[in-house]
């Protein structure tokens, strides 16, 4: 990408990033949902670890800890909550007006999904990283080291562009069949189960836990949590970033070459 | 035309409207099985791990996941209009409503019905015939009808909960998020009895919005646990809860002033 190309970029990711900032009283009703979902959560597994203490795959503060970070950066983590205007492009056929535009789609719509998603987690974390770490030590946040948090932040771009990628393919998807919904509730409700966003990880079976450790899906939620609650360090850390990177790419380029084809054939749904 | 046989061509006209896209209805039935499902496999998964929560066993949890899915995807079916009213508000269909010789709670439930929950329906009755043998319960007449009561009763209960939120709607043009908690959020927290949240949360359930009063109360005399017949009614109690939608969405109606478009 040349410099001019960049900044084309970085400007559009502005602009939906601003866009995003302005919806302040739907962030507010946002925020008081992730609370009473976050409490809840916290409430069922502090009922499981009552029941049985000594089948917890980690410690009762680093799963709330998991909870309420999930909480706060719902917006980038919920594989559902795609942006959707692409969707509705191609649908309606205003896809031929981007078409135009001298910017590569993908990247465009690319860039909007990240700024999309990032908008609404800043506008939303906030209060839930605050008031979770003012909460009682095993229910509360757990506060990271440095080192921790550093690796969070890491992971967790990286966790954004899996999803936007994951996104992406929906959207290219749609190319072909038309009618979204149906592929996009399949891949995003089995993604959002694949990558944590239901239960941790650690609290499934062993070995269904190795199989979807390689899978994409860890990348898009787990491994950032868990790096957070200092459950993923070390050498294992750099392998899951590693993972995450390829897997990234590997998307990214996926996506690309199959928008190609479909552009190819692409007709525009008039009227 | 009496309401009953209106009610009636509504539903027939868009049964036969889904039909027109046969091969995208059939996609849609497979996707929301799959969504439900995943909320299915995390509670089994879970009781891999802990065999009980609070007293529960799994065919037990399984009773009120059931029973929740299946009352919550009926009030889907049917009173789904109030879950898309915020649109209806914000585009003007509701003034067209208005200008209708009826009732508008009568003719906003007849503008949508989501028929493609059938297929949870159909999950949640897969899951109850799974549960029903295993949990323990000796099934009589009787204890068959509380758990047909106990569905009824939550159907209407959500029925309401979607009235509360388009009622707010009213107010704000745009619907809130917030109402979610006690909708969608009841559908995934209340697949376990109100008691695993503890006492504070129960008592919520049980006096302010009623979810408890169809799954956990009556799921205590099922199981024996307790011979108070009042236990076994409570579904009835839930009903109560008509009365303060009702009256939020007349307030509502009251204050609406058009958007114009």
């Amino acid at each position: 990408m040349t410099n001019h190309n960049l900044s084309q970029y970085l400007t559009l990711f502005r602009l939906r990033f601003l866009a995003g900032l302005q919806y302040r009283a739907a962030a507010l009703a946002g925020i008081a949902t992730q609370f009473a979902w976050g409490g809840l959560l916290v409430l069922l597994y502090r009922a499981f670890y009552e029941a049985d203490p000594s089948a917890f795959p980690m410690s009762l503060q680093s799963t709330c800890s998991y909870i309420w970070m999930q909480q706060a950066f719902l917006a980038i983590f919920m594989t559902w909550g795609m942006e959707g205007t692409p969707i509705s492009l191609i649908r309606n056929g205003d896809v031929s007006y981007e078409l135009c535009r001298p910017v590569d789609l993908y990247w465009m719509w690319f860039t909007r999904e990240c700024a999309y998603r990032l908008a609404k987690a800043v506008l939303r974390c906030m209060p839930i990283i605050l008031f979770a770490a003012l909460l009682p030590t095993p229910y509360g946040l757990r506060i990271p080291g440095w080192s921790e948090l550093g690796l969070f932040l890491l992971s967790g771009l990286l966790a954004l562009f899996n999803i936007a990628a994951l996104g992406m393919l929906i959207n290219v998807s749609t190319f072909f069949t038309l009618d979204a919904t149906g592929i996009r509730s399949l891949l995003t409700s089995a993604a959002d189960f694949l990558s944590g966003g239901l239960v941790p990880l650690p609290f499934l079976p062993a070995g269904l836990g190795q199989v979807l450790a390689i899978l994409p899906f860890a990348g898009m939620e787990n491994t950032p949590l868990q790096m957070f609650n200092g459950e993923l360090t070390g050498l294992a850390a750099v392998e899951a970033l590693l993972l995450q990177l390829f897997w990234a790419v590997a998307m990214i380029a996926a996506g690309r070459l199959w928008m190609k084809k479909a552009l190819g054939r692409v007709i525009a749904q008039g009227g | 035309m009496n309401s009953l046989k209106l009610y009636a061509e509504y539903l027939s006209l868009h049964l036969r409207e889904r039909m027109e896209y046969k091969k995208s209805f059939i996609l849609e039935l497979f996707g929301q099985f799959l969504v439900s499902f995943s909320l299915f496999l995390s509670i089994y998964f879970l009781f891999q791990r802990f065999h009980s929560v609070a007293g529960f066993s799994f065919s037990q949890v399984l009773i009120s996941f059931s029973v929740v899915m299946m009352a919550f995807s009926l009030a889907e079916i049917f009173f789904r209009g109030f879950d898309l009213f915020p649109q209806m508000l914000g585009n003007g269909e509701f003034d067209r409503i208005l200008v209708r010789p009826r009732n508008t709670v009568f003719l906003v439930i007849c503008s949508k019905f989501q028929l493609n929950r059938l297929s949870r329906v159909l999950q949640a009755i897969v899951t109850l015939l799974y549960a029903l043998p295993r949990c323990g319960i000796h099934w009589n007449p009787a204890k068959a009808g509380v758990l047909a009561l106990m569905i009824l009763c939550g159907t209407v209960v959500f029925g309401c909960l979607f009235v509360c939120g388009a009622a707010v709607a009213f107010f704000t043009i745009e619907g809130l998020e917030f109402i979610n908690i006690f909708t969608d959020g009841a559908r995934e927290f209340g697949s376990y009895p109100m008691a695993v949240y503890g006492k504070a949360i129960l008592t919520f359930t049980t006096f302010v919005i009623p979810l408890a009063c169809f799954q956990y109360w009556p799921m205590l005399w099922l199981m024996g646990e307790s011979r108070n017949l009042l236990y076994a009614l409570c579904p009835l109690f839930s009903l109560l809860f008509i009365l303060p939608s009702l009256l939020l969405w007349k307030i509502g109606i009251r204050k609406y002033q058009s958007t114009g478009s």
